[in-house]
C-alpha cells in the first residue's frame, strides 16, 4: 500500500466544501453550459415536451439557463392521441405559464390520413418517429432537447450529449463524435440536426431528487392514485379507447402511479401508495427494477429494442 | 395536481434514507476514467462496484444471469452488464466511452469506462478529460506492461493528479503479497515520471468481490482501504481560490421585457478561480477592462438571484458596469491575472480521427466558446508511447498518435497553459469540411520542450 492521497480533515475540509458543489448543483450547472451552448450555436433550437418529468426537469433547467429572459426557443411534443389527459393539461398549463410556444405533432393525424397505419398491438409508441422527423423538418429545427438519460438502458449508455443525426434522424455510430472537456462540437450538414441530451449524466434518482428540492410540480399520476387498471404482460395498464382490455382482461381498481408518462397503450403503472415526492425517492432507491423494464413494454420486445428504435430516428 | 409536500415522518427513517429525501443533505459528485489492458477483467470490476453498491437493478441482473447460465458459467459474469451495442459488434467497432452511474450515501459517482483494446488512446483521452481521477487496472500475473505506461502517460497528460492503481486478479495468485508490493513498486516510480503525484494501490479479485466494496480476508496484511473506501474518501477538490477567475461567454442575456428594459448579462460557466461583485477584469482577446457590478444565478427555491460571489464550476451571468462589445467567444478574466492573447500557439495534440493529421491542415479551433480558423503550421514531435520520450517531428500524425503541434490562427485567442487551466488550455480540431472532430490539443505555453525542438527543424 503506497498512497500520498490523505482525506483532508477537519476545518480544512469543511472550508474547501463550500466551495465544492453538492452533486445536484454540478448536474445543474453542467445542464445549464449545455443548454446556453445550443442557443449560442444554433439557429433554431427547439425542446421536447411530453409533460412527463425528465422533460419537466429539462424545461426548469432551460428557464434557470436563461433568466431573466424567457426560454429562447419552442417547445414541441409528439401526441400520440393515447395520451393521458392530465398530462396535456399540465403540459399546456406549463406551456401558458411560461409565455412559450408549442408545437404539437400529432399521430392521430397521420392514421386518419393514412400515412400511418395502426399496428395490430394498438402500441403507437413506435409511430412517433415519422411525425417527429416530418416536425423537425417543417419546422427546421436545427437543434433538438431531448430528456434521454444515459442510465436508462444500455445503448443510451453510449450515446453522446450532442448527437448528430442525419437528414433521416438517423443515428450512425461511426459518425458519433468524441466529446471531450466542455467542448461539444454541434456543426452539421443542412438538412441534419443534432438531438441533444441535456440530462445524460442525470440517474433516476437524481431527477427525483432535484423534483423535491426545487420543489417541482408535476402531473398528478406520477404520485399514488386509485385507477381503474387490468393486467398485461406483467404491467397495470389503463381501460380506455386505446385498445384494452381485451377479452378475458379483467379490469380492477387498484392503487398505482406511473413511473414514466408516455403512450396508453404501453406506459404501465407500478403499485405503489408513494403519494409525496419523498415516498416517490424511498420507493425509487429501493427499487428492484429500472424504469424502463418495469413500465415499458416496447423495450421489452428485445435486448437490442432501443438501439434499433434510435437507430430509426427516435430519441 | 400534487407537488409531494405533505412529509413523511422523516425520523421514523434510517440514517441513509433521510439524506436521500433531505434536500438540504449534500453529498459530492467524482468523475472517474478506468483504463485497462485486454483481458485484465476491467468489466468484471465495472460489474463488481455496480452491483456491489446495489446499482444494477433487478431486470438487469435478471438478463446477466440468465445469459451466464446459457454459456455454462458458475459465477454470473458481471461483466455483460457493461456488454457493447449490437452495432459494434457487426460492425466491429467500439464506441469510444460508455458512462455509469453509481452513489454510495456520501457521493455519486460518473465512471467513464473507456474500451482498452482498440484505439485505447483516443478513448482514454476522451474518457479522462472529465474525470478527476483515473482508476488503472493492472492483472497481478502480467504485471506492469507497456499498455500501463501508455495509460500513465495520458493520465499524466491530461492532468489527472489521482490515480488508483487496481492490481486485479490476486485470487490466481494466492493474494501473495511480494507480487503485489513489486507491481506498486514498479508502477510508481514510473507515475513519477510522468507526473502523477498520488497514488493508492488496492489489491483486488474482481471476480469473487475482494478488495472491491468489502474486505478480503484473503489479505490480511493489506491495511489499506477498499477501492470503494478510497473512492469514498479521496480528497480531488481543488480550492478556486488559488486560481485565476476564467468565464468563456457563451450567451447574452438580454431580455428586453418591461421589467428588466436594460438588462445586459453575460452568461457562462467559470471554468476557474472565484469572482465578486466588485472586482475588475478583463475582456479578451479585446482587452478593455471593466467592473463587475452583478451576479446573477437561479438558485433553489427560496434564494436570491443576485449573489456576492461565485465559482468554479458555477454556471452564472455577469454584470458589467461600461457598455463593450461582449459577445460569445470573448473570454472574462481576472485583470490582474489575464490569460495570454495568442495568434501562434503550442500545443500537444491527440488524433482522435481516422484521417491523419498533416502540416499545412487547415482547421477550425474550438477553444473555449470561440471557433476560429487555424492553419497546422509545423508537426513539431511526437511521444513515443512505450518510453514517454518526444521523438523527432513526424510526417503525419495518425490516429491514436499523441504529438506537438504548432497553430497559427486567424485571430487572437486568450488561453492558459493546460497544466495550469484545464477548460480555457484545452481545444479540439475540427474539419472545416464536414464538421467531424479530428484532434484533442492541450495548450502549452510554458513548453520549453516544443521550443527547443523548433530550433532542429
Amino acid at each position: 500500500m503506497t498512497t500520498t492521497d490523505q482525506p483532508t480533515t477537519g476545518a480544512l475540509r469543511t472550508e474547501l466544501a463550500e466551495h465544492r458543489l453538492d452533486h445536484l448543483d454540478d448536474l445543474e450547472a453542467e445542464s445549464i453550459h449545455i443548454f446556453r451552448e445550443v442557443a449560442g450555436e444554433f439557429e433554431r433550437p427547439v425542446l421536447l415536451f411530453s409533460g412527463g418529468k425528465d422533460s419537466v426537469v429539462m424545461l426548469h433547467l432551460a428557464v434557470k439557463a436563461f433568466a431573466p429572459a424567457p426560454v429562447p426557443f419552442a417547445l414541441l411534443h409528439v401526441d400520440t392521441g393515447h395520451n393521458f389527459e392530465e398530462v396535456l393539461r399540465y403540459r399546456d398549463e406549463t406551456v401558458e405559464r411560461l409565455g412559450l410556444r408549442l408545437v404539437v405533432a400529432s399521430v392521430q393525424d397521420y392514421i386518419d390520413d393514412g400515412r400511418l397505419s395502426e399496428r395490430p398491438d394498438g402500441t403507437r409508441n413506435p409511430l412517433q418517429t415519422v411525425p417527429l422527423l416530418d416536425a423537425i423538418t417543417e419546422g427546421r429545427f436545427d437543434a433538438v432537447f431531448g430528456g434521454g438519460r444515459r442510465d436508462e438502458e444500455k445503448a443510451r449508455a453510449k450515446e453522446r450529449v450532442f448527437s448528430l443525426r442525419d437528414a433521416f434522424g438517423a443515428w450512425d455510430p461511426r459518425r458519433q463524435r468524441p466529446e471531450l472537456w466542455e467542448l461539444y462540437n454541434g456543426r452539421h450538414a443542412p438538412g441534419e440536426h443534432v438531438r441533444v441530451f441535456p440530462l445524460s449524466n442525470w440517474t433516476e434518482l437524481d431527477v427525483w431528487r432535484y423534483i423535491a428540492r426545487e420543489q417541482i410540480e408535476l402531473p398528478s399520476l406520477y404520485y399514488a392514485h386509485t385507477r381503474e387498471v387490468f393486467r398485461r404482460d406483467g404491467m397495470w395498464l389503463t381501460a380506455g379507447e386505446w385498445g384494452g382490455p381485451r377479452p378475458g382482461e379483467v379490469v380492477e381498481t387498484r392503487t398505482v402511479r406511473y413511473r414514466t408518462v408516455g403512450d396508453m397503450s404501453c406506459t404501465g403503472a407500478v403499485e405503489s401508495e408513494a403519494r409525496t415526492v419523498e415516498a416517490v425517492i424511498l420507493e425509487v432507491a429501493g427499487s428492484r427494477l429500472t424504469e424502463r423494464g418495469a413500465t415499458r413494454a416496447d423495450d421489452r420486445l428485445s435486448e437490442a429494442a432501443m438501439e434499433d428504435r434510435k437507430k430509426e430516428g427516435y430519441f | 395536481m400534487s407537488t409531494g409536500t405533505e412529509v413523511v415522518g422523516l425520523d421514523a427513517l434510517s440514517e441513509a434514507d433521510q439524506q436521500l429525501v433531505d434536500p438540504a443533505a449534500s453529498r459530492d459528485l467524482l468523475r472517474l476514467a478506468t483504463a485497462g489492458s485486454v483481458d485484465d477483467g476491467k468489466s468484471t470490476l465495472v460489474g463488481r462496484l455496480l452491483y456491489d453498491t446495489k446499482s444494477v437493478l433487478a431486470d438487469q441482473l435478471d438478463a446477466v444471469e440468465r445469459v451466464s447460465r446459457e454459456r455454462g458459467l458458475q459465477h454470473p459474469d458481471l461483466a455483460l452488464l457493461t456488454d457493447g451495442l449490437r452495432a459494434e459488434r457487426e460492425q466491429g467497432i467500439t464506441i469510444d466511452v460508455a458512462y455509469r452511474y453509481f452513489s454510495t450515501p456520501q457521493r455519486s459517482y460518473i465512471l467513464a469506462d473507456t474500451p482498452g483494446h482498440v484505439q485505447y488512446t483516443r478513448n482514454m483521452v476522451t474518457g479522462a478529460s472529465t474525470a478527476e481521477l483515473a482508476l488503472i487496472l493492472v492483472d497481478a500475473r502480467h504485471g506492469v506492461l507497456e499498455q500501463t505506461r501508455r495509460h500513465l502517460a495520458v493520465t499524466g497528460l491530461l492532468g489527472l493528479r489521482h490515480v488508483a492503481l487496481v492490481v486485479n486478479k490476486m485470487d490466481l495468485l494466492d493474494f501473495d503479497r511480494s507480487v503485489f508490493t513489486a507491481i506498486v513498486e514498479e508502477f510508481t516510480a514510473m507515475a513519477g515520471h510522468v507526473g502523477v503525484s498520488a497514488v493508492t494501490a488496492v489489491p483486488i479479485s474482481a471476480l469473487l468481490g475482494d478488495n472491491v466494496v468489502t474486505r478480503s480476508a484473503h489479505t490480511p496484511w493489506y491495511t489499506g482501504p477498499t477501492l470503494l473506501e478510497h473512492l469514498e474518501t479521496v480528497d480531488v477538490t481543488t480550492d478556486p481560490r488559488d486560481e485565476a477567475f476564467r468565464m468563456p461567454v457563451q450567451y447574452v442575456i438580454r431580455p428586453q421585457t418591461p421589467e428588466h428594459r436594460d438588462y445586459r448579462g453575460y452568461a457562462g460557466r467559470v471554468t476557474s478561480g472565484v469572482i465578486s461583485v466588485g472586482d475588475t477584469v478583463r475582456i479578451q482577446p479585446e482587452g478593455s477592462t471593466t467592473t463587475v457590478v452583478g451576479i446573477d444565478r437561479v438558485g433553489r427555491p427560496g434564494e436570491p438571484t443576485e449573489r456576492r460571489q461565485a465559482h468554479a464550476p458555477q454556471s452564472v451571468v455577469l454584470r458589467l458596469a461600461d457598455e463593450l462589445d461582449v459577445a460569445r467567444g470573448d473570454l472574462i478574466s481576472a485583470a490582474d491575472r489575464p490569460a495570454t492573447e495568442v495568434k501562434d500557439l503550442d500545443a500537444t495534440v491527440a488524433v482522435l480521427a481516422s484521417r491523419p493529421l498533416k502540416p499545412r491542415a487547415m482547421v477550425l479551433v474550438r477553444i473555449g466558446t470561440a471557433t476560429v480558423k487555424g492553419l497546422v503550421t509545423d508537426l513539431v514531435d511526437t511521444l513515443d508511447m512505450t518510453t514517454l520520450e518526444r521523438g523527432p517531428a513526424p510526417s503525419e500524425l495518425p490516429l491514436n498518435a499523441i504529438g506537438g503541434i504548432r497553430l497559427r490562427l486567424a485571430r487572437p485567442v486568450a488561453v492558459d497553459d493546460y497544466s495550469a487551466a484545464r477548460r480555457t488550455g484545452s481545444f479540439l480540431l475540427i474539419d472545416p469540411s464536414d464538421g467531424a472532430t479530428l484532434a484533442a490539443g492541450l495548450v502549452q505555453l510554458t513548453g520549453d520542450l516544443v521550443d527547443a525542438d523548433s530550433w532542429l527543424i
